[in-house]
């Protein structure tokens, strides 16, 4: 089955949730995993959900909250993403400091090289601190001491801190 | 002895854990008495599914699809225990007193999929009664002992740790691991 990916960006306002969440829902769409927060101010939703829409009819019943020019709204079909068992270990990486070009490359160009994925990811800068959250999934096979070491000397480089940590949940 | 410790006398079952959304897990569960022979058997039953589960350190008659304020506990194997009480078993329990808010990311049998952060107190003192003998007992402890406390605490009163979660950015998917 296809879904759909809906994103929504632009000028925030009260009830642009609300707005976009009925007009799916008067299309039978059903509102699956969805992700909003704002970006410098600017309002930045993404929304998968599954039914029985074509992206243009869906494009056509939210167009009531693009005309007056401050979102933009972009839908698109997917594929159903196959749920992948992971055999590797989950990892939080935070990075903060002086903001400067370059740092969220470089501190992922670290993970990346190691076959690591980034699960979800944060950053903000506020002033002239910039943060970095990340989660990460490492294969078990990576040497994480020795990535924790890489990490550190490109955050030395940078004038940045780094922390690497296990992200692992406490079942209760 | 500690009259937190009884020998239950019967043989537990290990039951089925529900999962949310089961109705039993976000409804406020009734007291119950603790010398009642199906509160016992129940707090056997509990115990005993827990054993089996791996890595499971508390078990609360909900989870179980049973509406009654019952649950055990064991954190005594677990890395970020410092006072443990070993497994135990509280009826009608309530937090007395509570301090130091730590937090620290959750997860729950029943809800399998997904793990939270939340604050819990870290400095706990909590009341019950123990099955079969009935005795009222002043559990004090600390640490993951505590946190485990509150979550049990927290099933018998209809709450999951996702109405605890520390913000909407604090719910995690949980990877599948082999
Ligand atoms: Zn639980």
């Amino acid at each position: 089955m296809t879904s759909l990916a809906i994103t929504v960006l632009g000028h925030d306002r009260p009830g642009i949730i609300a707005e976009t969440t009925a007009r799916l829902a008067d299309l039978g769409l059903n509102l699956e995993d969805s992700s909003m927060t704002r970006l410098r101010g600017h309002f930045a939703m993404t929304l998968v959900c599954a039914g029985p829409a074509e992206p243009s009819d869906v494009e056509a019943a939210l167009s009531g909250l693009t005309s007056d020019g401050t979102l933009s709204i972009s839908v698109l079909a997917v594929p159903e993403e196959p749920a992948v068992a992971s055999t590797g270990t989950p990892w939080l990486l935070t990075v903060h400091g002086a903001d400067r070009p370059g740092i969220v490359s470089s501190v992922v160009a670290e993970v990346a090289a190691v076959g690591g994925n980034i699960t979800d990811l944060t950053t903000r800068l506020t002033g002239d601190l910039y943060v970095l959250v990340a989660e990460l999934d490492l294969p078990s096979d990576v040497d994480v001491a020795a990535l924790d070491a890489a990490i550190d000397d490109v955050a030395a480089r940078l004038g940045v801190g780094a922390t690497l940590r296990r992200a692992e949940a406490d079942d209760l | 002895m500690n009259p937190l410790h009884v020998d239950l006398g019967v043989t537990g079952s290990v039951l089925d854990v529900v999962r949310a959304p089961a109705g039993v897990l976000s409804t406020p569960s009734p007291p119950v008495d603790p010398t009642a022979p199906e509160v016992v058997q129940l707090a056997a039953d509990l115990v005993a599914t827990m054993r089996v589960s791996p890595g499971c350190v508390g078990l609360a008659a909900p989870q179980v699809g049973v509406a009654a304020q019952v649950f055990c506990v064991d954190v005594s194997a677990h890395p970020k225990t410092r006072t443990s009480h070993g497994t135990f078993v509280l009826c009608n329990a309530e937090v007395v007193e509570a301090s130091r808010n730590e937090r620290a990311r959750e997860g729950c049998m029943s809800v399998p999929d997904l793990t939270g952060d939340v604050k819990r107190a870290t400095r706990l003192v909590v009341r019950g009664r123990v099955p079969l003998t009935g005795a009222e007992v002043t559990v004090t402890t600390d640490a993951f002992e505590a946190r485990a406390l509150q979550h049990e605490i927290d099933h018998c009163a209809g709450l999951l740790f996702l109405d605890r979660v520390a913000g909407a950015h604090a719910l995690h998917q949980r990877q599948t691991y082999l």
